[in-house]
């Protein structure tokens, strides 16, 4: 599961530089997570722009990752392509994150 | 009124192993290509089948520690695709698929929900979703209302 990470002033952007979150990898995802935000005090926005694909498993773990960074920091979601955006339309998860089409979107909104 | 691809029928093995599942899954997709199917569509396919194949691999073969076979066969019809899901593995309790009400968002941060959203998902893609044990097997049937 490789994740990799750059900053912003005051944001943390992790990028998913997998195709897919799913059972197979759900948990590697969530302590990958864990690993990189450690010791960070920012908003973390995670970019799944590689992402073409996540099952239940998958959206359990990044929620599990809002949850580690709660309540200090804010996970907010970018780039979700179609697949991953029907699974949080249909669970009504993107009701519970910040969602952008973009992390430029996401950093214009943090900002405002 | 189908699209022009011949009837389209297969069928997809893989162990009850949780690494197998992607391995099934990608075999599983890469055979529906005839039916053309639209990014929508094939998104929705690929979403049941990966839930309904987890859950099997979670439950229904947790016991057998992965050892035994899953099989999909796959037919496609006037009324869209119908999936049969079959394993060997310990009967559904209460005899019937979940009927998948998805957990609760309505709650604090720290009590939100990781799990329990499969069989809502199931449900919420499939047209019809239909469980039968049939001597030592599960019987899962789907039908998808895709490539109509």
């Amino acid at each position: 599961m490789e994740l990799t990470s750059s900053k912003e002033p005051q944001v943390q952007i992790v990028t998913v530089q997998e195709q897919r979150i799913d059972a197979s990898v759900a948990l590697s995802f969530k302590d990958r997570m864990r690993e990189i935000t450690e010791g960070e005090k920012d908003t973390v926005v995670l970019d799944l722009n590689h992402v073409q694909f996540i099952d239940s498993s998958g959206l359990g773990a990044i929620v599990a990752a809002m949850k580690i960074l709660s309540p200090e920091r804010k996970l907010i979601l970018a780039g979700l392509t179609p697949t991953v955006d029907k699974v949080f339309k249909l669970t009504r998860m993107d009701s519970v994150f910040g969602v952008f089409s973009t992390v430029e979107a996401a950093l214009k909104d943090l900002k405002g | 009124m189908t699209k022009g691809a011949p009837q389209l029928s297969f069928t997809v093995s893989l162990t009850g192993k949780e690494d197998a599942v992607r391995i099934g899954l990608a075999e599983a997709m890469a055979l529906l290509a005839p039916l053309e199917l639209d990014a929508d569509e094939a998104g929705t396919v690929e979403l049941v089948l990966a839930e309904a194949l987890n859950n099997i691999v979670e439950h229904a073969l947790a016991a057998t520690d992965g050892d035994t076979a899953i099989q999909i066969h796959a037919k496609h019809g006037p009324n869209g695709l119908q999936v049969a899901i079959i394993d060997e593995g310990v009967p559904m309790p209460l005899g019937k698929a979940p009927d998948g009400n998805a957990p609760t968002l309505d709650v604090e941060t720290l009590d939100m929900p990781e799990g329990g959203f499969g069989w809502f998902m199931i449900h919420s893609l499939a047209q019809q979703v239909q469980y039968q044990r049939v001597g030592e097997s599960n019987h899962l049937n789907l039908l998808l209302a895709v490539g109509l």
